[in-house]
């Protein structure tokens, strides 16, 4: 009776795995197509001099790598990478939070506030990235405009290698400022009403409730929202591609366009995936780091 | 009585400061938006002329008018197809992924499940020559099929931790009076789980779809000529077209962000909840 129950048993674990098999296969196949497999196959093809149409490919071994080192278009990009991962932390979460604790203490006859402030996360980072590039064109762009109406001139500020990058990174921030607003409005819906409540009974102010009670409670949303703008900050591309093109001179370069521009534009694709790969270990390392820094924190 | 009356003052003082802290925001935000679509109803040479805040002499629709006769309703149809083959197969294979990773008990399921989440944070671009050479060789360069494999693949990883964990909440005693009355894991899953998920796989399709929609850098790469490209790149198209003629540009913008406002309009809440079911605790 035991020996039959033990196979059946066995039998049943088969029957699991083989019912997990099939559900799981879909998946498993096209990460390994377009996610897996290509990874890998970045990594070898960074150790060819390979222009990406003909056949002459030839093994360099690790000459693109040490090139990569000491390629100081590709570090600017990195600390540009950086530069975007700090101010938008930097600005884009405090003044989400400003706007969700707005919304949070108006109520419902804000609406109209919320609805607005949505509008640039529905359009696409290329059509921002469009609209960007007319609406702060040095001529009849909207800053110069507005600063004609003071009495002053053009201003340039895509053309100008030093105003360039802070220019795009303030477009980001305006496309990404709503997206940190709803985020934390669910954060404050997620903090219990009667916590509000009592507070409120205790006579703590508006200002009270939010500086001792939501703001520590929100610490936690917080986190994960910087992880978020840390992880997307490294991979960015569509709006500086279409906006700059990594330009003026590598003023604007991030990491993902000067590895666009090398495959693509230069056909140098050994090269291009080697950039590429620099990137990936890159950004695991940042990313490991955060969250083993922000882990800690939690364990104090 | 005294300081009860001093702190309403106070704060009647700091929701005034608010208020146009608040209303500074909503000009910042909105004043992009009026200039694409003030522009939009001009003629070329007026905006020049005139400046760039200036109503237009007539609500003229001639820019849209060229843009829509133009090929404006091909990148439209390519992007819609695009979208929904995706949609289709994402949330089909998906839910097939979640359904044993929450609902069974097996020995390979938490690393499975770690790699599939792990891919979230993986940049696009380590995959886009490979992808790229890939595509080539089965022949589906410069095709809006070109797109539906990667898009469902960079897609699946947030598609799956959601729904599984969506699928966990599931009660277990469904289940288990199921399984008494014989029925196996397949009928399960179309009978039971997958009508008990429409809710995850509605915020899901909004999500993704929001971000298929737009999707830039695959579709750059993998197609070339005008009638085998998606929406986003008709701007790119047309700037080509059109590089001096800022209000035609700003028609074709306008245009683009439409069908997303209209889906705001229409879903409001549901869309915002879906935009942002990516800001997951990670």
């Amino acid at each position: 009776m035991k020996a039959k129950n033990a196979s059946l048993s066995a039998k049943r674990q088969r029957s699991v795995y083989l019912a997990a098999a099939i559900f799981l296969l879909p998946v498993a196949a096209l990460l390994a197509v377009y996610i897996f497999y290509p990874i890998f196959d970045t990594f070898q093809t960074s150790l060819f001099r390979w222009n990406g149409i003909s056949a002459d490919k030839t093994m360099i071994g690790l000459d693109n790598w040490a090139h990569l080192l000491r390629d100081s278009s590709f570090w600017i990009a990195f600390r540009n990478n950086v530069l975007i991962m700090i101010l938008s932390i930097a600005i884009q979460l405090p003044i989400g939070l400003a706007l969700a604790t707005f919304l949070d203490f108006g109520g419902k006859r804000l609406n109209a506030f919320k609805t607005a402030w949505f509008i640039p996360l529905l359009m696409s980072s290329v059509a921002i990235g469009f609209l960007g590039t007319y609406a702060l064109a040095t001529n009849g762009g909207i800053i110069s405009t507005i600063s004609h109406w003071f009495g002053g001139g053009n201003i340039d500020l895509l053309g100008n290698p030093k105003r360039a990058l802070l220019t795009v990174i303030m477009v980001i921030c305006w496309q990404f400022i709503p997206f940190y607003m709803v985020y934390f409005m669910a954060g404050y819906t997620g903090l219990s009403f009667e916590v509000y409540e009592a507070a409120y009974i205790d006579g703590a102010t508006k200002g009270q409730y939010f500086w001792m009670i939501a703001f520590p409670l929100l610490i936690p949303s917080m986190k994960s929202a910087a992880i978020l703008s840390m992880v997307g900050s490294l991979k960015y591309f569509d709006l500086i591609y279409v906006m700059t093109g990594g330009g003026p001179g590598t003023s604007t370069e991030l990491m993902a366009t000067y590895m666009y521009k090398q495959s693509f534009k230069n056909f140098n694709m050994g090269y291009g995936s080697t950039v590429a790969a620099g990137m990936f270990i890159l950004i695991c390392i940042v990313s490991l780091a955060t969250m083993k820094l922000l882990n800690r924190r939690k364990e104090d | 009585m005294e300081s009860y009356k001093k702190q309403r003052l106070k704060s009647a003082a700091a929701w005034t400061m608010a208020f146009i802290l608040a209303s500074i925001w909503l000009v910042v935000s909105l004043l992009p938006f009026l200039f694409m679509v003030l522009n939009s109803f001009k003629e070329k040479f007026e905006m020049l002329v005139k400046g760039v805040f200036v109503l237009p002499d007539s609500l003229n629709f001639f820019n849209y008018k060229t843009v829509l006769e133009g090929s404006f309703s091909r990148f439209f149809t390519n992007s819609a197809i695009v979208l929904l083959v995706c949609l289709a197969l994402l949330l089909f294979i998906s839910a097939c992924a979640s359904y044993p990773l929450a609902r069974f008990k097996f020995r390979l399921s938490n690393p499975i499940y770690a790699l599939i989440v792990a891919c979230m944070a993986i940049p696009l671009h380590i995959t886009l020559i490979p992808v790229f050479k890939m595509t080539r060789s089965f022949g589906l360069y410069d095709s809006i099929w070109a797109l539906i494999g990667p898009y469902v693949a960079f897609a699946a990883p947030i598609s799956v931790f959601i729904l599984t964990s969506f699928m966990r909440e599931i009660p277990r005693e469904i289940e288990e009076s199921m399984e008494i009355d014989g029925c196996g894991k397949y009928r399960m899953f179309f009978y039971m789980i997958l009508p008990l998920s429409t809710p995850g796989l509605s915020t899901l399709a909004i999500y993704n779809g929001v971000n298929i929609w737009n999707e830039f850098s695959f579709a750059y790469t993998l197609t070339q000529t005008a009638p085998n490209r998606t929406l986003p790149l008709a701007i790119w198209e047309f700037q080509g077209e059109y590089s001096m003629n800022t209000p035609m540009i700003m028609a074709v913008l306008t245009l683009t962000l439409l069908p997303m406002i209209i889906m705001f309009i229409i879903f409001q809440d549901k869309l915002v909840k879906g935009m942002t079911a990516g800001a997951v605790k990670g």
